[in-house]
């Protein structure tokens, strides 16, 4: 499965397209997670925790991706766009949409 | 006088830590910086014709959260109005953070370049009154990697 956030792929012409597919995932961070954090925003700095859980989610996020484009039958997906929203107080939200396309 | 207290060594903890916190950290992605300008990162829509490079999404992302000095000017800062520095330099270092990661993936894969670059900024954890916990910036783009002869 070719995943590219480019418009069209040199040499490769989309034969059918397929539509949007998408993927999201929603986490909520654990309390030791949030302690952590609260030093942290005294201090400064980078919070390792969350950038490990959002890039745990945005994996996620991505297989589902993947499943829905196998399931129409696609072989590639192009012009992938991430998108991240805070939910509520703790949770945040990443979503994955692209175009579902066969290439030949 | 306890709160006053408390508040003030929180301050100066912030200040202390965070501004060397923060100097290191430039100092880390100034060399990587160096290390990985073989590699352009451009954010140009569509990938030279020719040759047909292989192709792979890479992506890098970082938290990152301001001290609690920062957070003590920039509310001050609200009064008058006008550029709140510290801001500025808390989202720059998250920028150039999450390149560099997206870049270090690029390198690991072989990539001779990193085309349609795109930012994600999100601002997680908000604190009391709206004020900016910690940024989370994310930095996609397609690798473009030499196939195997």
């Amino acid at each position: 499965m070719l995943i590219s956030n480019m418009e069209l792929i040199p040499g490769c012409r989309v034969v059918e397209h397929l539509g949007l597919v998408q993927g999201s995932s929603v986490r909520a961070k654990h309390v030791g997670r949030d302690i952590m954090a609260g030093l942290k925003n005294i201090f400064g700095g980078e919070l390792k925790g969350y950038t490990e859980l959002l890039q745990e989610s945005r994996e996620e996020a991505m297989e589902r991706l993947q499943q829905q484009a196998e399931a129409v039958g696609a072989n590639a997906i192009l012009n992938v766009r991430f998108s991240t929203s805070s939910v509520a107080q703790g949770a945040a939200e990443i979503y994955v949409y692209g175009t579902a396309v066969l290439l030949d | 006088m306890v709160d006053l207290a408390i508040f003030i060594t929180l301050l100066a903890l912030g200040y202390g830590i965070g501004q060397y916190a923060e100097k290191r950290h430039y100092r880390s992605i100034l060399e990587r910086e160096a290390k990985l300008n073989f590699l352009p990162a451009i954010a140009v829509r569509f990938p030279p014709p020719e040759p047909h490079y292989a192709q792979a999404l890479v992506y890098g992302s970082t938290v990152v959260s301001v001290d609690y000095f920062k957070r003590f000017v920039a509310a001050l800062r609200n009064l008058f109005g006008g550029r709140v520095m510290v801001y500025e330099s808390l989202l720059d270092r998250a920028r150039r953070e999450a390149l560099l990661r997206m870049k270090a993936q690029a390198e690991a894969l072989g990539a001779k370049m990193v085309f349609n670059i795109k930012y994600e900024t999100m601002s997680i954890s908000k604190g009391a009154r709206q004020t900016v916990g910690s940024v989370e910036v994310l930095a996609y783009g397609t690798a473009l990697i030499e196939p195997h002869a």
